[in-house]
């Protein structure tokens, strides 16, 4: 028990700190302006549009990638429970993505991959004759929504995977006998199998997903505008870019508090599975 | 070795109370089976000696001295799971050393332990195998070799036999017997089957809801039951149990008939009771003998040939069923018409609370 | 039954379709790394491989002493978190108390914090404490950052240990610290060990803190890779060159040591 105080003291100081300087102006720039501030920063921050887009943003981000990473990943995961030649090297290239460092996947696909002159998929589509895209310039979002799904999609297949495998074959077997094709095998059988695992990943995406920060630093840097600016960019761009330290943490708050409903929707529908 | 006392033990689970207050003692060398149905309280109070329980209230003592507070590994005592929670990642002699390697008792001496508990169980073929590679009897054997090796005061025995198949059992219940008599050791056995009470224990300990129904010898346990409960519970099979009324109250025992009007007298003081008052009449079922002359008259519904004997279950005149045990070589058929007469000695009557009243005739085998 | 002969191609062509299309980013990396500025630009396989790229990355930083930190870094932050972890996770799987699946979930949750709502605490206490680029600060930041998830992963792993055989430790005479130490830890490796593969991963890749607490004495390589950026962007194979050098030791690692971590996987949480 003292090693959970340990912890639980080490966790609080700065959640602490953070919601002290919410309240205060603190702002690096203008030290004078120094002083309690009450809900300044809160009402600054509501009526600020950023904030709101930052929201909405974030909620996409998380949304979109989710919903791409456990769909693949249960789609590849049957796939790669299937024998063929060579699988466990196509496995292992196919979950790679995920030893990958953010900064480095930001940066390979900002310069390799999505550059609007040089990248390979411009060069691919001058090659049929397409006008190329400036990805980051005209879908900020949907581009970084792509860049981390790449990064998770490898999570979810491996965790997935695990699942799959350890679906039971004589039930696949009992499935068949009663006459289940490939496809009501995979509704009936494999996918409610594996509502703990897609919980299990939901839960650990999210909470990084949430935070998501190197790959828009790297590529958009939030914009153009704020069109791709969630709430960690938007705290950083407070707190470092423009040296509010009071906005940043009362920003910081509200991060504290989406994160705790979130949580709590997790709780909900996906921990009570986890019996945790 | 070690006697084992406790006094008005209780257990609460917050506003619940599981354990209603027990007081016992344990003799030296007793072999102890607590005994009763699932949910009786028997693993708690089980666990509560071992110390892996908290006691709410009341004491235990090993050797008169209060051990309340002592932490499981400080009472000297030794357990037997029902899982065997053998250690997986461990081979046989190491989770037989485990304790005295705990104790940092020397190599050799830790050894020259584990080889003559394995000599004891006819373990030695398999000191280098982990548990996973032997078989349920093997694994059943190896618990009780770690609970050996640590010479322990008292040996505590949580259903060990439960996970056996039938005839493994059987086998085992001798050999648990033999082992009590060689390491003459105060042992305490939980069990909900009632033959592996029977057939181990120098005292069973009947418990319902928490409670002691009864204390006693196997035989007194049988032929003595003071309630309802464990009447039913001990014997196999089970005691016959028929509504009566009190008829007559006499100095050689009480009257009392049965729905149809057949009156039975059974040698138990009359107590309190009075005439018209509603009992509980119970026959053994080797109690009852198929007699031309008897007085209960019934239909043959089936016969179990069991061989040596036969139960026969036949529905009486007042539409109850009961069994009737006879010689296997009696030819009595299904839907033959008998008549039954009762052997008063095992006639036992309860009031309306599931007493007993007190037999007036001494059993020569129970005390 | 056989799967007819057409499907088991389909299916070993799919695969491994979207097998190379997964590493296709990471392939196109390592091959634009061997590449000449001038080829690297032009999106064309033929070239003539040279390490020359490699040359420049290396003689501008010193790879190795960042390479060394991100190793002491990870390590370091993934062992203290289990240090910190495996008690933690032992009293709330096996003493639990009322608040402890509370406890649990606000753990859970402190982790979709955004980092940098607490880097002004956390930047302030380590300029007070003398921490700022320093290792040890690193290594502290780290195993915080990955105590929720690693005291989570822990506590459904230990929650598969059938609570009998640590009784029985208790009744050999195992104190909490032997408990754990011969009877759990050992019961529990796999999920252990796939537990600290995960935070070691986490802690290699860390960007956040490492850019904003660290300058030069303690900077690991996600430091290094930055300082290749934006600036240098049009550098494609000097960028490459050194990008695959910050991904090469975590990915090896993670290709060896994947089984592993899948096997706890499947032992713990999944399961």
């Amino acid at each position: 028990m003292p090693s959970v105080i340990v912890l639980l003291a080490w966790m609080i100081v700065p959640l602490v700190m953070t919601v002290w300087f919410s309240f205060q102006y603190y702002n690096l720039v203008n030290p004078e302006a120094a002083g309690f501030a009450g809900l300044d920063n809160y009402e600054f921050l509501v009526t600020d549009p950023d904030f709101w887009a930052a929201l909405t943003n974030t909620v996409i981000l998380l949304g979109s990638v989710l919903v791409i990473t456990v769909g693949f990943g249960t789609l590849l995961a049957v796939l790669f429970d299937q024998p063929f030649p060579g699988r466990n090297i196509a496995r292992l290239l196919a979950i790679s993505p995920f030893f990958v460092m953010p900064t480095v996947s930001a940066l390979v696909w900002k310069n390799l991959l999505m550059h609007p002159i040089y990248g390979v998929l411009s060069v691919a589509m001058r090659a049929v004759g397409l006008e190329p895209v400036d990805w980051f310039a005209q879908y900020p979002l949907a581009s970084v929504i792509a860049i981390v799904s790449w990064e998770w999609l490898p999570f979810a297949l491996l965790i997935l995977l695990t699942a799959v495998q350890s679906l039971d074959h004589e039930q696949r077997e009992a499935a068949r006998m009663d006459g289940a094709g490939a496809i009501a095998q995979f509704f009936f059988l494999t996918l409610p199998h594996l509502s703990r695992a897609i919980g299990v990943v939901v839960m650990i995406e999210t909470i990084f997903l949430l935070t998501v920060f190197a790959e828009i630093f790297v590529t958009t840097s939030g914009g153009p505008g704020n069109a791709s600016t969630n709430l960690a960019f938007l705290i950083y761009a407070r707190a470092l870019l423009q040296y509010d330290i009071g906005g940043a943490s009362a920003g910081g708050v509200v991060a504290i508090v989406l994160a705790n409903i979130v949580a709590f929707f997790l709780v909900r529908s996906i921990a009570r599975r986890l019996e945790v | 070795m070690a006697t084992l006392t406790l006094r008005d033990l209780r257990k609460n689970y917050g506003p619940m109370e599981v354990i209603k207050g027990v007081s016992l003692d344990v003799a030296d060398r007793e072999l102890v089976v607590f005994v009763g149905p699932s949910g009786c309280g028997k693993s708690t109070l089980l666990r509560m000696i071992a110390g892996l329980e908290a006691i709410t209230a009341g004491e235990l003592q090993i050797d008169g001295q209060r051990v309340n507070e002592l932490g499981p590994a400080d009472r000297g005592l030794a357990m037997v799971f029902q899982s065997y929670a053998l250690y997986p990642h461990m081979t046989v002699r190491q989770n037989m050393g485990f304790a005295l390697r705990l104790a940092r008792v020397p190599r050799a001496e830790r050894d020259r332990k584990v080889d003559e508990a394995a000599r004891i169980l006819q373990l030695e073929p398999y000191l280098d195998r982990r548990p996973k590679d032997l078989s349920g009897g093997q694994r059943q054997r190896v618990a009780i070799g770690r609970a050996i090796v640590r010479q322990p005061r008292v040996f505590l025995f949580d259903e060990p036999l439960s996970n056996l198949d039938a005839a493994l059992r059987g086998q085992m219940r001798i050999e648990l017997s033999r082992l009590h008599e060689e390491l003459n050791a105060t042992m305490i056995y939980v069990t909900h089957d009632q033959v592996e009470a029977m057939t181990l224990a120098d005292k069973i300990v009947v418990l319902q809801a928490g409670r002691v129904e009864q204390v006693g010898s196997p035989l007194d346990l049988y032929h003595r039951p003071e309630n309802l409960f464990v009447a039913g519970f001990i014997g196999s099979p089970q005691m016959n149990m028929l509504p009566a009324t009190v008829q007559e109250a006499g100095p050689s025992g009480l009257a009392v008939a049965l729905a149809s009007g057949t009156r039975i007298v059974a040698p138990v003081a009359a107590g309190s009771a009075n005439q018209g008052d509603s009992v509980t009449l119970g026959i053994r079922p080797e109690g009852l003998r198929l007699d031309p002359d008897g007085p209960i008259g019934g239909e043959v519904r089936l016969a179990e040939r069991l061989g040596g004997l036969t139960l026969l279950h036949v529905t009486i005149e007042d539409g109850r069923q009961v069994t009737v045990q006879i010689e296997g070589s009696d030819l009595t058929r299904p839907h033959e018409t008998v008549r039954l007469s009762v052997n008063p000695v095992a006639c036992h009557v309860f009031d309306q609370s599931g007493r007993a009243f007190t037999h007036l005739l001494k059993h020569s085998l129970a005390a | 039954m056989q799967d007819s002969l057409l499907q088991r191609v389909t299916t070993a062509i799919t695969g491994w379709a979207v097998a190379l299309l997964l590493f296709f980013p990471i392939g196109w990396m390592v091959l634009t790394s061997f590449k000449t500025e001038g080829d690297a630009v032009k999106s064309s396989l033929a070239f003539t491989p040279t390490l020359a790229s490699y040359g420049e990355v290396l003689a501008r930083a010193d790879y190795l002493s960042f390479a060394l930190n991100s190793v002491v870094v990870s390590v370091g932050g993934t062992v203290l978190a289990l240090l910190f972890a495996i008690p933690a996770a032992y009293s709330m799987a096996f003493h639990p108390t009322a608040r402890t699946r509370g406890t649990l979930l606000w753990m859970l949750s402190t982790k979709m914090l955004p980092p940098v709502g607490v880097l002004v605490p956390i930047y302030l206490l380590f300029r007070t404490a003398g921490l700022l680029d320093s290792r040890i600060g690193l290594v502290l930041i780290y195993a915080l950052m990955n105590l929720p998830i690693v005291v989570w992963m822990l506590f459904t792993f230990y929650k598969e240990v059938p609570n009998d055989i640590l009784e029985a430790g208790r009744m050999d005479g195992a104190r909490v610290f032997s408990e754990v130490w011969h009877l759990l830890l050992p019961l529990t490796m796999p999920g252990v060990a796939s537990t600290g593969l995960l935070s070691l991963i986490l802690c290699w890749n860390e960007a956040f803190w490492s850019l904003n607490l660290t300058s030069a004495g303690a900077a690991p390589l996600t430091t290094f890779i930055a300082s290749f950026s934006s600036p240098e962007g049009l550098f494609f194979a000097k960028l490459s060159a050194a990008s695959t050098m910050a991904v090469a030791p975590i990915l090896v690692f993670g290709w060896f040591s994947q089984r592993q971590l899948v096997r706890g996987l499947t032992f713990g949480a999944v399961k």
